[in-house]
């Protein structure tokens, strides 16, 4: 024992240099496998979520086969460039072959049974009817609150769901409204968290989409013009009517 | 002594087969029980969880065993957790790069697969001390046993939750299955019974000899 | 409000670190023999989570926009060294407090409860303060499960047990019935709003 302790002090000196030196290449060795396998996959998952994000909207929009993205500055929605800062708060806009306007795709986000639900509603802005609906991520109980997702007769609810003043949920077989939803047996709560996820969303984006569509329809004589060239020339006019807000653009079309 | 002895008789093949059974990291050693119980209620998930946890363990007992010389014992764990770290995030990235479906139903659980108990355990007690072929089979060993538990586990709450093995149905419509096995209790039950067979079992050998 | 209240509800029942997410498991099994020592080791959790909840706002806000690989090895080096640090602090500043705390923390800084807290917070994007009061519903539920669980041990200890089921399996299954009795908290706060 005696021998060995002035033996475990001479490792120990030495070494408080070689501790760093150790660290550091573990470090440098682990920041260098690291780096170069987010740079091999970053453009790999990134295209996951694109396409993720694309099926999505294409499913609560029938018949869409292109979108951009809409984010909600202060004088408003405004369509959001390819290399520009998210907003907090954005939409997304759809449009068929033509070039003409299938709705908005609007996310939203509810405590339900277990945790939050996340969803994308589909909503036809000039109608204001509600015409899609889907479950983005839900915790509910299996075989009866994850329904909301798998029930059919649950979905049919969304094809074509009136808005006016907002959704309301009631019982199974009891709809006499368009803008009722039947909940599922069994599955109440889920199915009322589904309703305030509904008009929760649509109470921050309606007055933001009528806005829009109304600056939309003035500065463009038809609707489906802007949608048409949006994709290439007709971003950058888009942005300078914003600049002058809501008002202004009106002006401008007069 | 002993122990040291037969590892150098080269006996890989016995540090393979220990994992597996007679010291399973699950069912024996009761380690990394968050992922084992979190993400098993289905068969796949069980199986996805169990080989993302082999890639991380058979990779880094492979460099802590190459390294087994070079890093001093004082900082050992902060390396090891460096280590092992780095392989997890390695892991994350590429499920989500190419099983983006596993990768969203495993959710946070790939990243902590980082402490389980099981994977530092074995750079600590084993991949430290040995060469890296040795290390390599106890890792293989281990991470199989483990793979193999979380699959039993699995299969166990997917037939009796839902019905069916791998998504595919099993008895028809005329089976309510028992929901119960699929959400969190039915983790624990389906361990705790596993246990409980297993006790039975080494008791009656025992009575037996 | 509302908001920080559902945080704060949903982490402490509806969805429990220990009984839902299987988190900290490791000492709800092995520690949980007497009622005082997982009271005990229950505080040390929502203390190391506060903290654990501070860190992991900082970095992710701050350094991990700039470097996303790193979050991983960042999260759980910078928790682990603040936990000692504070360890020390709190050594020479509050020795009472030391005494009730101190032997855990260093247990606790490697438990999947505090890493996994770090991840499913940034995950959902908490801020600062919701960040905190999720942090003490999830330390808050992780000590009521702790609790619960050595309350039922204490009382199995009187019991005559069948062998085979002396152990984890028991733990286990116990564990599964309280869980199971902790689903009933699901919807609590869904039928209230």
């Amino acid at each position: 024992m005696s021998e060995q302790e002035p033996y475990m002090e001479e490792e120990q000196e030495p070494s408080s240099a070689r501790l760093i030196l150790t660290l550091g290449i573990a470090g440098f060795i682990s920041g260098l496998i690291l780096v170069s396998v987010y740079l091999y996959t970053k453009p790999i998952i990134e295209k996951n979520k694109a396409e993720a994000l694309k099926a999505a909207i294409f499913e609560v929009l029938p018949n869409t086969s292109t979108y951009q993205a809409l984010g909600l500055m202060e004088d408003g929605l405004q369509v959001l460039g390819e290399a520009e800062d998210a907003p907090e708060w954005v939409i997304y806009e759809g449009f068929n072959g033509e070039g003409e306007r299938t709705g908005f795709a609007l996310p939203g986000a509810e405590p339900g049974y277990q945790d939050i639900i996340s969803a994308l509603i589909g909503y036809d802005g000039s109608d204001e009817r509600i015409i899609g609906f889907k479950v983005l991520e839900s915790k509910e109980t299996p075989g009866l609150g994850d329904k909301i997702y798998k029930d059919e007769a649950f979905q049919l609810n969304f094809k074509a769901l009136g808005t006016d003043p907002n959704v309301a949920v009631v019982k199974k077989g009891e709809k006499s409204k368009d803008n009722e939803v039947e909940a599922i047996t069994g599955a109440t709560i889920s199915s009322n968290a589904i309703g305030r996820l509904i008009n929760g969303s649509l109470e921050q984006w309606k007055s933001p989409i009528r806005a829009y569509l109304i600056r939309v329809r003035d500065s463009s004589g038809t609707p489906q013009e802007p949608a048409a060239t949006r994709s290439t020339a007709d971003s950058p006019t888009t942005s300078t009517e914003g600049g002058g807000g809501h008002a202004q653009s009106n002006n401008h079309a007069l | 002594m002993n122990t040291k002895l037969e590892i150098q008789d080269g006996a890989a093949a016995q540090e393979f087969i220990k994992g597996l059974w007679k010291e399973n990291p699950v069912f024996v050693a009761v380690l990394g029980m968050c992922p084992a119980l979190a993400v098993t209620n289905s068969g796949i998930n069980g199986l996805a969880m169990g080989l993302a946890t082999t890639f991380v363990l058979i990779s880094s007992s492979v460099l802590v065993s190459l390294l087994r010389n070079a890093i001093p014992k004082q900082v050992r764990i902060t390396a090891y957790i460096v280590i092992i770290a780095t392989f997890v995030t390695v892991i994350d990235f590429l499920l989500a790069a190419f099983f983006p479906d596993i990768h969203k139903e495993l959710g946070a659980f790939i990243a902590l697969i980082v402490v389980n108990c099981l994977i530092l355990g074995r750079q600590e007690s084993f991949a430290s001390k040995n060469s890296v072929g040795l290390a390599v089979m106890d890792a293989a060993g281990m991470s199989f046993g483990f793979t193999f538990a979380l699959l039993c586990i699995g299969l166990i709450r997917e037939v009796l939750g839902s019905g069916s093995i791998f998504g595919f149905g099993l008895f028809g419509e005329g089976f309510e299955p028992w929901i119960v096995m699929i959400l969190p209790p039915g983790g624990f039950f389906a361990l705790g019974f596993l246990l409980l067979g297993f006790n039975w079992y080494a008791q009656r050998k025992k009575a037996m000899a | 409000m509302n908001e920080l209240i559902w945080i704060f509800i949903s982490a402490l029942l509806v969805n429990n670190f220990t009984l839902s997410l299987f988190l900290g498991l490791c000492p709800f099994l092995g520690v949980t023999q007497r009622l005082e020592t997982a009271f005990r080791l229950g505080l040390a959790n929502i203390f190391v989570m506060v903290i654990t909840a501070i860190a992991s706002y900082v970095l992710n806000t701050w350094v991990l926009i700039y470097a996303p690989y790193l979050r991983l090895i960042s999260f759980i080096i910078v928790i682990a060294s603040t936990v000692q640090f504070v360890e020390m602090a709190i050594k020479k500043l509050s020795p009472d407090l030391f005494k009730a705390l101190g032997i855990f923390l260093p247990l606790i800084t490697t438990n999947c409860a505090i890493l996994g807290l770090a991840l499913f917070s940034t995950n959902k994007g908490y801020g600062f303060m919701e960040g905190i009061v999720y942090a003490l519903g999830a330390g808050g539920g992780v000590t009521l499960a702790l609790v619960l669980l050595a309350g039922i041990r204490e009382e199995t200890k009187i019991l005559n047990i069948p062998k085979i089921v002396e152990g984890t399996a028991l733990n286990l299954i116990i564990a599964g019935i309280v869980s199971m009795a902790f689903m009933g908290f699901a919807g609590l706060f869904a039928n209230a709003a």
